[in-house]
């Protein structure tokens, strides 16, 4: 498997919750440096789908190749898969007993076995590329809702992944927060960061996205350039999915 | 809006809150005499206070309190020989001094701790005691204060922390053999069942430093995915959880008599010891699930995303989070076991409450049961209110990051 055919392939991927069909042969591919924005209803399997890219959730058929790595039940290959993928939540995760600083350079410190100063110079680096270096020493509660997922973003990139999943980031923020993590969210972008984010927020989608890809029922309904898909979607469900929600 | 405009918008139609103070006649009326019903009731409950205040003060004074000091050492460390008690107070100097040590090294808590005892030991001193006792209780002011000077010094020296973690590790077992006694250096204390207080005390340390680790162990088995591990964790707690700490114990010192010869019998009081160890496990167990549960699925996700494997996700993340919602659950198991060590009375091991008894037989000390229950009680109540004290600190200080 060379990674000339795409930095994650999907194959015809499945998986059921029970006897709820939730992804129904996902097949798609991503190269290097692309950002893809996914959309869709809530309930159409889209955060089971990226959740799946670094194992928080199985397939149980089909595929799944990420930068030349297959994902199987070898713990050896997903431990390597999840060191070279970030994710981001929507309800941030960060560790409430750990201080900003400890959240971004903890991973580093364990898992790539850094000193600790060195792990500690790069979280502090980490903060500051995400804005927050001031709050370095504070726990998540006492952060604002912005602060945190900016801090989860530190977080992720600490591990200096490859690519980047972003599971609605913005969703639990109060509107004035929205911004500060999607200026980071488009910073990253174009640092050449491969990129899938879920989100509502179609002006970011429309700004940064390489590729949009609209979701339902565990289908891959339409795959698109944000150009196309705002304005000549292809499918009948597309277009009714973004009257409702452009059209408010 | 241009800048002043918003510069002014902060501070404007600021009111400083409602004043909540009350005169006390009209407290007085608003909650005791708001009806002639309520006046009856608040009048017939004074009486009643009064009655029981009083009865109890005139009691107090007259009580032959002269059999607590006449009986304090027996009370305190039993038969222990007379000889011998400077290694009792060895013991009592090296934690005062570890306490100091720590409370050197960090302030907070520690300081807090090691200052009261320090204090305590010399008012003690101020009373009437032997002028032997005096010095020795000095001692401990001095221990504290020597540790404390040594873990100033120390503070941020990296291998002072670590030294100061073992020293408090081996403590324990250090102390143990120091009392008992190591055969050809320092005589062994025959009769080692008898030790009054000391017994209790001893028996609650070894129970809760072993417990703890134990009960923890046991609630990630019961959690686990291998469906073996899980059975023989859930089997025992639940097995554990259904017998009375007493009957635990009579077997432990009976039914081992029958079925183990001699020469490999642990002795009575070691055999008492694990049976509340292993008892209290399981109740442990069961309160750090309790904590485990309450930790979202979400910090796992985080954790496996970011690289960490299970034993690092359940070391760093999940257990440091469930153990402090439980603190005051633990802190509560850890109370009962030091009040269930007053059980190994009914297994013919001499602690506290098996010793008073004794004393009560004694013709001299006849109808000297209130005094010597009371002093029980106090001595009990001072230990476990200061466990209670320690984990509301501690609870405080952790608390920094809460959600």
């Amino acid at each position: 498997m060379t990674n000339d055919e795409g930095i994650i392939i999907y194959r015809d991927v499945h998986k059921w919750y029970g006897d709820f069909h939730v992804l129904r042969g996902i097949t798609f591919t991503m190269q290097k440096g692309e950002v893809v924005v996914i959309c869709g209803p809530s309930g159409s399997g889209k955060s089971t789908c990226i959740r799946t890219i670094n194992r928080l959730e199985e397939h149980q058929r089909g595929q799944i190749i990420v930068d030349g790595i297959e994902l199987t039940n070898d713990l050896r290959n997903i431990e390597a898969i999840r060191r070279e993928v970030g994710i981001v939540f929507q309800q941030f995760n960060l560790f409430p007993h750990l201080t900003a600083l400890q959240n971004v350079s903890l991973a580093p410190f364990w898992v790539l076995k850094m000193r600790k100063s060195k792990a500690e110079e790069a979280a502090m680096k980490l903060l500051e590329r995400v804005g927050i270096p001031e709050q370095a020493q504070k726990y998540p509660a006492q952060l604002s809702g912005g602060q945190q997922q900016r801090v989860a973003i530190a977080r992720a990139l600490a591990m200096t992944p490859k690519i980047m999943l972003f599971d609605e980031p913005t969703s639990a923020l109060d509107p004035e927060m929205i911004k500060e993590v999607l200026d980071v969210m488009r910073n990253l972008a174009r640092s050449g960061m491969t990129m899938i984010v879920i989100t509502h927020e179609m002006g970011f989608a429309r700004e940064v996205a390489d590729r949009i890809i609209f979701f339902d029922y565990g289908q891959l309904v339409e795959e698109n350039t944000p150009e196309e898909f705002f304005h000549n979607p292809k499918h009948e469900r597309t277009k009714l999915f973004l009257s409702q929600i452009l059209d408010y | 809006m241009d800048e002043n405009q918003l510069a002014g918008y902060a501070d404007k139609n600021q009111l400083p809150p409602p004043s909540e103070r009350i005169p006390a006649i009209r407290w007085l009326k608003q909650n005791l005499f708001s009806s002639w019903f309520n006046a009856i009731l608040t009048i017939v409950s004074t009486a009643l206070i009064m009655t029981i205040v009083f009865g109890l003060l005139r009691w107090a004074l007259e009580a032959r309190w002269e059999v607590i000091p006449a009986n304090l050492k027996l009370l305190l460390v039993g038969t222990y020989p007379v000889e011998h008690l400077w290694r009792v107070w060895a013991v009592v100097y090296l934690v005062a001094f570890l306490l100091g040590f720590s409370s050197g090294a960090h302030g907070g808590l520690m300081r807090r701790v090691s200052t009261t005892a320090a204090l305590v030991s010399v008012v003690l001193a101020v009373l009437p005691f032997p002028w032997g006792t005096r010095g020795w209780l000095l001692g401990i002011a001095v221990a504290a204060a020597a540790g404390f000077g040594l873990g100033y010094l120390g503070k941020g020296i990296r291998w002072c922390k670590r030294l100061e973690i073992a020293s408090w590790i081996l403590s324990f077992p250090i102390s143990l053999i120091f009392l008992n006694g190591v055969g050809g250096i320092l005589p062994v204390i025959k009769g080692r069942t008898m030790w009054g207080f000391m017994l209790n005390l001893i028996g609650a340390v070894v129970g809760i430093g072993l417990s703890f680790p134990v009960g923890v162990l046991l609630a990630l088995g019961r959690r686990s995915r291998l469906p073996a591990i899980r059975l023989v964790c859930t089997a025992y707690i639940e097995i554990i959880r259904g017998v009375p700490l007493i009957s635990l114990l009579f077997m432990a010192s009976i039914m081992l008599q029958l079925l183990l010869p001699a020469s490999v019998r642990p002795d009575l009081l070691i055999r008492a010891m694990l049976t509340i160890t292993a008892f209290s496990a399981a109740y442990m167990a069961e309160n750090v699930r309790g904590g485990l549960q309450a930790i979202p699925q979400g910090q796992y996700e985080a954790a496996y995303a970011v690289g960490l494997n299970r034993a690092l996700t359940t070391i760093l993340i999940i257990l440091p989070q469930a153990l402090r919602i439980v603190i005051p659950a633990i802190v509560g198991q850890f109370i009962a076991l030091f009040m269930d060590t007053t059980l190994f009375g009914f297994i013919a091991i001499l602690e506290l409450l098996n010793i008073t008894r004794s004393i009560m037989g004694n013709l001299e000390w006849r109808g000297t049961i209130f005094e010597l229950y009371v002093f029980i009680g106090i001595v009990f109540w001072i230990l476990c209110y200061s466990m209670s004290y320690v984990s509301r600190r501690i609870e405080k200080t952790l608390g920094v990051g809460e959600r």
